[in-house]
């Protein structure tokens, strides 16, 4: 098994630390895992993108430049990335902020209203967690409960109070996310 | 019958290389006077120059360390935060100090470094060949200023003590010379007490010794500690530019 | 799997949590991207075991006070890069010709000048070749991943103490930025070795210690140099380390270091799967170059490619090595891009002839070495 997911967003949504998340979740489980981000001038207020690759085997090379997951949390990394997505891959984007655009015949593409569900859960910051939730259930890559445990590897001690919140999300989107689909990676 | 002068400890026999009248032999020897006073020679390591005092390590008698051109108060600074209750001194001309060195001892000042340096200003570059120093008097001719340093295209003498002064963490600045007896005697108080306020822990301290070069300023030996007290003095003047709160001023 | 806890760290902290599990202390650097990060770690570690962390005024500066430290006997590091390390070159000769050990990592980026942060290998040539004045040679380690980084780091410490010699740990702003788990140690460190030679102040000692790199008298110089000589040959003897990967049938060699070996190792799998022989040496000391590993592929194998983010650097030392013996090829992505799997087994199939035609399309970068 060996995934490559590419996270991607306006710097703020919290693409990095759920890519980190769901790192460190793979980690717990036994996965060999790597993270590595976009860099530089992106860092400040632009987009931001990351990428994961887990694997059961060794990782050669952790850049992702073939993701078969696509994680689109704003219009601009929809069309960025979409067409980057390798055929058999998946596409979830953020459908509150992405039009989608374009044919990707071989590749499952589907809108998750995140920015809706974490208002309802009351943190919009939460959205990207809904979508990694969503992806979690859809392809059962790891298990939820591992991304839960992960969040205290991710948050810093004086934001563990929002555990709670990105757990929701996690969970909601899980399962969204299970009724959504065939099992991709 | 007492002996009351003697070659310090903290002086190797090695004999100077210096030329003829040149005054760094006696700047070495009042820096070595005060480390033998304080009783701290086997506890310090000096940093020496690239210039005419490159070979300080084979005379004085302690810990040294040659560092590369107007880098010393880096040096120093390397040394005294591995070894913080050791002494460190840099030794260094005004080419490697207030040339290329300009940063490192802005820097080492800027940051308080507990190190002490002693800045020897002749106004010229020696081991070179007599070139303009950024110290050189206007006017003043040089290799590279055969007609005199012309303020309109080499600009002006700076003026270290009083720059340095300026900067919070050089607890102890003052300006020397060794043009003649009375003031060698006060160079070596002034000296002495730069070490004082380094051992005291209260930050950095440096002390500029206006010095000749017989050699690259054409002059005898006599007539150039005349030239220096004549004309570099008027323009470097003698003093205490800042000195520890709780210490008493000293007479330069 | 282990059975100690892991964490992901970033590959710049894992720089700098490498030094202090080597025993390094001392630490004096210039901000610069993209490794800042291993500034900011170590800022933030050092004080809280008894360490110090100065930021110079200039790499110029820090590379000074390393010198001045590793005079002291303490096991320092500086870190910057690829600028920054042009500036640090006249001290690092100034380290090698006085005979001092420190460890300097160079998190390399794209040039010339200015050019960008983005990742880049266009440094080997001053890591490995001298970068600064006259005849000396610093060691030359090039991890692939962030716990090699760590492993890398507490080698490059040993390897400086044990030849009083500077060594480089070259890394790149990818492999700084990236995050693998590393295995949590139980605070255990190296200790460095005694060091009488140090000018730490004479003490008991019958008499001082002189650290300097000044040898006025020819006759004298050139013994110090014979005496590296004979120093650099145990090295070059002794220390060559690589990697590699599927090589026993190689009948094409890839040549990588670095993030681009991992790229290579994946290129690799990727034309094995295409009935493509292909292996990967990846030189874990850039210098001495593992030479022994390249010479005993090049009687086995049909042929190199040297993968570099560079306009070829590296290419040069295989050739050396090689000897002529077969054909060394070579694809770079220079000035900040990163070699795509895809790109590399494109040139893999060009120049072995199994992409119909491909023989005639010109390598990416247009670049002939």
């Amino acid at each position: 098994m060996l995934v490559e997911i590419l996270l991607a967003g306006f710097g703020g949504q919290g693409v990095m630390s759920t890519g980190q998340l769901l790192a460190y979740a793979g980690m717990h489980e036994g996965l060999h895992v790597a993270w590595i981000p976009s860099y530089g001038p992106e860092m400040r207020g632009g987009t931001a993108n990351c990428g994961v690759t887990l694997s059961d085997t060794e990782i050669s090379s952790p850049l992702v430049t073939e993701p078969q997951v696509l994680i689109a949390m704003n219009q601009p990394s929809f069309e960025k990335y979409a067409g980057a997505v390798v055929p058999g891959g998946v596409i979830l984007y953020n459908s509150a902020l992405v039009k989608e655009t374009g044919e990707y015949p071989e590749v499952l593409v589907v809108g998750v209203d995140a920015n809706r569900m974490a208002e309802e859960i009351g943190n919009v910051r939460v959205a990207a967690n809904v979508i990694l939730g969503a992806y979690i259930g859809l392809s059962g890559v790891i298990s939820v409960a591992s991304a839960v445990e992960a969040l205290k590897d991710v948050l810093p001690p004086h934001r563990r109070k929002l555990i709670p919140a990105n757990r929701e999300a996690l969970e909601r989107g899980a399962a969204l996310g299970a009724g959504g689909g065939r099992a991709v990676g | 019958m007492p002996k009351t002068f003697q070659r310090p400890q903290a002086l190797t026999d090695k004999p100077f290389h210096y030329c003829p009248g040149c005054t760094h032999g006696i700047i070495h020897r009042l820096v070595a006077e005060a480390v033998d006073q304080l009783a701290v020679r086997k506890k310090t390591v000096g940093v020496c120059p690239v210039g005419c005092a490159v070979f300080a390590y084979d005379y004085f008698n302690c810990d040294m360390i040659q560092a590369a051109h107007g880098r010393a108060p880096a040096v120093a600074t390397g040394v005294k935060r591995v070894l913080p209750d050791r002494v460190v001194f840099t030794y260094q001309g005004d080419g490697d100090l207030a040339a290329i060195g300009t940063a490192e001892i802005v820097h080492a000042a800027a940051r308080g470094e507990k190190i002490t340096t002693i800045f020897v200003n002749n106004a010229i570059y020696g081991m070179t060949g007599g070139q303009m120093a950024p110290t050189t008097l206007l006017g003043q001719k040089t290799t590279t200023t055969p007609h005199g340093r012309d303020r309109e295209t080499a600009g002006s003498p700076l003026r270290v003590a009083e720059m340095l002064s300026t900067i919070d963490g050089a607890v102890y600045v003052s300006r020397v010379s060794v043009h003649s007896p009375r003031h060698v005697r006060l160079a070596g108080r002034a000296i002495k007490k730069a070490f004082e306020v380094q051992l005291s822990g209260q930050g950095f301290s440096v002390v500029e010794v206006l010095s000749t070069c017989p050699t690259n300023w054409g002059l005898s030996p006599r007539e150039a500690l005349k030239w220096l007290g004549e004309n570099m003095v008027p323009v470097f003047p003698l003093g205490e530019f800042r000195t520890p709160s709780a210490e008493e001023a000293i007479e330069c | 799997m282990s059975h100690l806890p892991r964490v992901l760290m970033k590959g710049n902290e894992a720089f700098g949590e490498g030094a202090v599990r080597a025993g390094c202390r001392h630490t004096f650097a210039y901000p610069i991207t993209p490794q800042s990060e291993l500034a900011h770690f170590l800022a933030r570690r050092l004080p809280e075991i008894g360490g110090v962390f100065v930021q110079a005024e200039s790499e110029v500066s820090a590379i000074n006070m390393v010198f001045g430290a590793a005079a002291a006997g303490a096991r320092v590091l500086t870190s910057s890069s690829s600028p920054g390390i042009s500036l640090m070159q006249e001290g690092i000769s100034y380290i090698a010709g006085a005979r001092l050990p420190c460890v300097i990592v160079n998190v390399m980026r794209g040039g010339p000048g200015l050019g960008n942060i983005a990742p880049a290998q266009g440094d080997y040539f001053q890591a490995v070749k001298g970068g600064g004045h006259g005849d000396y040679c610093q060691i030359v380690l090039a991890p692939a991943s962030v716990p090699e980084i760590i492993e890398m780091m507490i080698l490059a410490f040993d390897l400086a103490d044990r030849y009083r010699n500077p060594v480089m740990v070259v890394g790149d702003g990818v492999l700084g930025q990236m995050m693998e788990p590393v295995e949590i140690e139980p605070g255990e460190t190296r200790t460095a070795p005694a060091k009488p030679w140090a000018t730490d102040g004479q003490g008991d000692r019958p008499a001082p210690n002189i650290i300097s790199s000044l040898n006025i008298v020819p006759e004298d110089n050139e013994r110090f140099n014979l005496d590296l000589a004979v120093m650099y040959a145990e090295i070059r003897r002794g220390e060559q380390r690589c990697e590699e990967y599927r090589l026993d049938d190689a009948e094409l060699v890839l040549v990588a270091f670095g993030t681009v070996a991992r790229v290579a190792k994946a290129v690799v799998d990727r034309a094995r799967r295409d009935g493509i022989r292909a292996g990967v040496i990846r030189p874990i000391t850039l210098w001495p170059f593992p030479e022994d590993s390249v010479k005993r592929a090049a009687a086995r194998a049909d042929r190199f490619l040297v993968v570099e983010m560079s306009l070829g650097q590296m290419v040069e030392d295989v050739r050396l090595s090689v000897e002529g013996e077969k054909p060394v090829h070579f694809f770079g992505r220079p000035g900040g891009l990163v070699p795509t799997v895809r790109e590399v087994c494109n040139e893999v199939k060009r120049i072995t002839g199994v992409m119909p035609g491909a023989e005639d399309v010109p390598a990416a970068t247009g670049v002939d070495r």
